[in-house]
């Protein structure tokens, strides 16, 4: 690992100062992501900028028709949240599900989102669930939120200060993990909510999250697990590694997506 | 043997488990010489290449860095030897090629030492690595069995023709051709005995130091075996004699074979040091453990089995390829060898059974013992192919092992090994009890109502450890002995130090061997502690390895202790105004037979150390050392049975049950077997269900981390049902046979025999380890068409 200047600012206007002044600045918010790739000389941020004293990005509020988790909250904190296990149970379960307890106690859900990995949970959750991403700037929609594998609408010194999720009337996720990483082969989120059923994937695409329109569309008719227990999956484009190649990849998004309409009940 | 609270037979909490559970086990990266530096090995990221100039000036010139040294610097260095001497089928000698510690004129796998920086920090040292420039020139690589046998291939080393190392047979060809001549059915089989890694949780780590006042060096190192590296590093590679030459192998967090070796970074870290007159340390970190680390396994075998129209075996042929990747280490040749093709009579009484074994050079990681080293391979191919006979001649599995039961012994093998004792039927009984084998077809059915394909499957194995005699292993190539030897000093007031030339790195030593030793000699047992793992220390030793250390260095110890309280008995008899003849030693206690005058254990040690009233022509103290060579290996034995359900949308298997029956001999303390037992198990289940090394073709290890690479985790394990049916061995005091590796040999066939079991009904009659979801969801698909 390289040398670096650590900030720690408190506020979100030092934080972007402190990002706008360096000459490869870094956010961190939780490190789950960024300290191993560090650790590899895979990055080498001259600064790196803790979010961890910035105030106003943790909580997790109860607005009626949606929940807002501050973007600093770890994980576990959104797993043991009694609100949303509440108010959006499916998402208390992902969060539980992500990594390991370590992980969870120290990763957070602005972090994962700013990292956007395309074996990462929270996409599709945020995706499925048409969660609205909130920065210190503006809102942005999901759909137009995640671009690619590694890649976001955020501008270079934009920081996540919260996420908004429409409350669905039913959502369940169901991941394969990858035995050893435990990262999502094929994580399925389907959710029944204000904009419709989404179905949305990840883990499987190498461009980060997509949507399974066609599924979407059948469980909009009829919402059971026949209508896409057999529905095939393109294997174009999946992904393919040792724990799957793109056709088990394929099969598995179909499994996940039938389970995960079965756990909506 | 007085089996008191903390005696033979009990389950003492383990000594060393208070330093360790509270931080303070000292391993060897908790080390800190004073003016020490940091080495950082430079590793090959190609697998194969050509080695031009090594421009260093530019590492040399970075922060901090004191030295740089490569390959042309140790040149007059010997290479880093190997343990064992293979013996072909036509009677020459294996292609045994140099191994340079730092790499010369090529590089043969992704991890080969290239050079050592060394500096102020690691960091500093790791850095200025990145500084260097090797010339290289990169060659076509073989990165497999396959590669390495084909046409044409690229050869790892010129002087080895076909990439062959050796080409060894054992059994009567002869015999087994007419067993097959004669049988009323042939059974035949392809078994891939998949590569590990093995994942110490402590990596590798040394510090070496040279004291230019005394011309001494010391290393400090994570090594199973610290007199058998002092033994190579001194005699072979550095031309330093024992005396000068201290290893110390301070606690070790894992070996599980990957810790036997002599690595070329303890040669490097030793002559550096020796350079620079000041320590210099190494720890491997993660990634470069992975790629440097010896690997384990990699066999691929065909087999074929001959049977009666009842049902017996008549003859076994095994034909096996071993990869032993790019170097030879220590134990490399003799482990598809003399610790594989000799097991293949397993329990049965198989007339007749030849083993042919080729070996060869690969553009991969070294491949040395892993915990079972050979006898997991062996036992797989057998294991499977008994399966395969009973469903292929219609037999009940566990009828068709019952009656092929060794039951007479002494029992000779057709392949070497005489096995002295054993009851395969108890452990077989005990096995199908505890597991409920005949209430199965129940289980199964309540699963397929849940949707879930349950399956249950069997292995009944033998080990043989403790390997020995010395004269016969000699006789076989090794070049090394494998005695043990073990020193009792009864202090003057009537504690004990026990020495002892086995290592301890999760074994339970100094809790097993303090047991022994203190119901011995009846002292307490908190007045015993073992001491291991120090060259300065021990008279000699060959370390741990082949579940060898209670059955070799325990009876070394046992004829120690005995030859204490002969002395004690002379120094009493003194006391006592008796003969030597007359007394009796029970408890802590010399007794006139007969009467009650008696001397403590203490009162004769403290006489033996102030010898005012003293036998005439006696030497004071009281402190004994034994050599011990086995007059034979031992026989660990017993029954493995596995229950699955899989998952068939997913593929996935979960391992539902796992119960072991199990003849270990003489047990000393039940909590540390039954702890070795369950560490076994999760090794061997790993093998089974989870772990796969993998290369691309490009010799890239394409398993590099733990993204990958899947290590077996709690949540992956049932509750093991251990149960436990004992005979003695015979011919050591102890009745001690080993229990280290039992799990890692019996098990891995078992879980495997449970998948094609619950597959069977979906057409599936083959699996390979590791039953991934993945692989167990192919062999679905292509058995739907």
């Amino acid at each position: 690992m390289n040398d670096f200047t650590y900030h720690a600012p408190t506020s979100l206007d030092d934080a972007v100062a402190a990002l706008r002044g360096a000459e490869g600045g870094t956010l961190i918010a939780g490190g789950q992501s960024l300290l191993p790739i560090m650790k590899l000389n895979l990055a080498a941020p001259t600064d790196v900028v803790s979010l961890a004293g910035v105030a106003g990005l943790d909580g997790i509020t109860d607005d009626g028709d949606s929940v807002t988790v501050g973007a600093m909250c770890t994980h576990a904190q959104v797993a043991g949240s009694a609100t949303v296990q509440g108010r959006i149970p499916a998402l208390a379960a992902m969060a539980d599900g992500i990594g390991d307890a370590q992980v969870r106690n120290a990763g957070t859900i602005g972090g994962s989102l700013a990292h956007n990995d395309p074996a990462a949970d929270y996409p599709a959750a945020c995706v499925a669930l048409g969660a609205t991403i909130v920065t210190d700037r503006r809102e942005i929609g999901a759909d137009d939120y995640f671009q690619g594998m590694f890649m976001t609408a955020l501008e270079d010194d934009e920081i996540i200060t919260a996420v908004r999720f429409p409350v669905p009337s039913r959502a369940a996720y169901a991941k394969f993990a990858n035995p050893a990483s435990k990262y999502a082969v094929a994580g399925v989120m389907v959710a029944d909510g204000p904009a419709g059923v989404r179905v949305a994937v990840t883990g499987a695409s190498g461009d980060g999250v997509f949507r399974m329109a066609e599924m979407e569309s059948a469980l909009g008719d009829s919402f059971g697990a026949e209508a896409v227990a057999g529905m095939g999956v393109s294997s174009h484009g999946l992904l393919s590694d040792t724990a799957a190649d793109a056709d088990y990849r394929a099969h598995l998004v179909t499994v996940m997506a039938k389970r995960a309409v079965e756990a909506c009940g | 043997m007085s089996g008191n609270g903390t005696g033979i037979g009990a389950s003492v909490k383990r000594k060393e488990d208070t330093r360790f559970l509270t931080g303070r086990g000292r391993y060897t990266d908790d080390i800190n010489l004073p003016g020490q530096l940091y080495g950082y090995i430079l590793r090959s990221g190609m697998a194969h290449a050509k080695i031009g100039t090594v421009h260093t000036d530019a590492a040399k010139a970075a922060p901090g860095v004191h030295a740089v040294f490569t390959g042309r610097d140790m040149e007059g260095v010997g290479g880093i030897p190997t343990g064992w001497e293979i013996t072909n089928k036509d009677g020459s000698k294996m292609v045994e090629p140099g191994h340079p510690a730092l790499a010369t004129d090529k590089v043969r796998y992704v991890g080969d030492c290239v050079a050592i920086v060394v500096a102020e920090t690691a960091e500093q040292a790791k850095s200025a690595a990145n500084l260097i420039d090797v010339e290289r020139e990169e060659l076509p690589a073989v990165a497999s069995i396959e590669a390495a046998e084909a046409d044409g291939a690229p050869l790892v080393f010129d002087e080895a023709p076909g990439n062959v190392c050796y080409d060894w047979e054992v059994g009567d060809k002869a015999a087994t051709d007419a067993a097959f001549d004669a049988a009323d059915h042939v059974v035949s089989i392809y078994v891939v005995n998949n590569r590990l890694i093995p994942n110490a949780i402590e990596p590798r780590a040394a510090i070496a130091n040279y004291d230019p006042a005394t011309g001494d060096y010391t290393l400090y190192t994570t090594s199973q075996n610290p007199h058998l590296v002092r033994l190579l590093l001194g005699a072979f590679v550095l031309g330093l004699p024992e005396h000068k030459l201290r290893i110390v192998a301070p606690d070790v967090g894992g070996g599980f074979g990957s810790k036997i070796p002599h690595y070329a970074e303890e040669a490097i870290l030793t002559w550096t040091a020796g350079q620079l007159g000041r320590p210099v340390k190494w720890t491997c970190e993660r990634l470069d453990a992975f790629k440097s680390d010896t690997h384990g396994r990699d066999h691929i075998s065909t087999a074929k089995l001959a049977l009666d129209a009842d049902g017996h075996f008549l003859g076994l042929h095994v034909s096996t390829k071993a990869n032993l990747g790019a170097y030879l280490s220590t134990f490399a040749t003799c482990v598809p060898t003399y610790l594989y093709g000799i097991l293949f009579a397993g329990p049965y009484t198989t007339p007749a059974v030849y083993c042919e074994v080729k070996s060869f050079f690969t553009n991969t990681v070294p491949v040395d013992a892993l915990r079972g080293a050979g006898r997991p391979e062996a036992t797989y191919l057998l294991e499977r192919l008994v399966d395969k006979a009973a469903v292929e001649l219609g037999m009940d599995r566990v009828e068709i092992r019952r009656k092929n039961f060794i039951r007479e012994f002494p029992y000779q093998t057709p392949v070497a090994l005489q096995y002295d004792q054993g009851d395969y039927d108890a452990t077989l009984d005990l096995a199908l009890e505890a597991s409920d084998w005949a209430g199965f077809e129940g289980r199964r059915a309540e699963a397929a109502a849940r949707g879930k394909c349950r399956g249950i499957g069997i292995s009944t194995f033998i080990e043989a450890c403790g390997i020995a005699p010395s004269a016969v292993v000699g006789s076989l190539g090794a070049r090394a002995g494998l005695y043990e030897s073990g020193s009792v000093r009864v202090h003057p007031t009537g504690s004990v130090s026990v020495f002892t030339g086995t290592h301890s790195h999760g074994q339970g030593h100094e809790t097993t061997f303090a047991q022994i030793v203190s119901d011995m000699l009846g002292v307490d047992f908190d007045a015993v502690d073992v001491v291991h793992g120090d060259s300065a220390k021990i008279p000699f030793g060959m370390g741990t390895y082949g579940s060898r250390s209670l059955a070799v260095g325990g009876t070394a110890i046992y004829l120690a202790v005995e030859k204490v309280i002969e002395k004690g008995k002379k120094i009493a008899a003194h006391l006592l105004e008796a003969s030597a003849e007359d007394i009796e030693f029970e408890n802590g206690s010399f007794t006139v037979a007969g009467t009650d005058r008696s001397k403590t254990l203490g009162e004769v040690a403290l006489t033996a150390y102030v010898p005012h009233n003293y036998p005439e022509g006696l030497e004071p103290g009281l402190e004994e050392t034994a050599f011990y060579d086995p007059l034979n290996f031992t026989f660990p034995a017993g029954t493995h049975i596995a229950e699955v359900e899989v998952d068939p949308e997913t593929g996935e298997v979960e391992l539902v049950a796992v119960t072991g029956a199990d003849d270990v001999g003489r047990i000393i303390n039940p909590m540390i077997v039954d702890g070795q037992l369950h560490g076994g198990l999760a090794h061997g289940i790993g093998q089974a269900l989870l772990e796969e090394c993998r290369y691309q073709e490009d010799g890239q290890l394409e398993t590099g981390s733990y993204m990958n690479y899947t290590m077996p985790r709690a949540a992956d394990l049932p509750s093991f049902n251990i149960n436990h049916n004992t005979t003695l061995c015979t011919h050591n005091p102890l009745g001690a046979k080993g229990v280290g590796e039992v799990g890692s040999i019996g098990v891995p066939p078992a879980v495997i025999n449970a998948v094609i079991d619950a597959l069977r009904p979906l057409g599936v009659d083959d699996m390979s380890m590791p039953a991934t979801s993945q692989r167990v969801w192919q062999a679905i698909q292509r058995a739907n068409g």
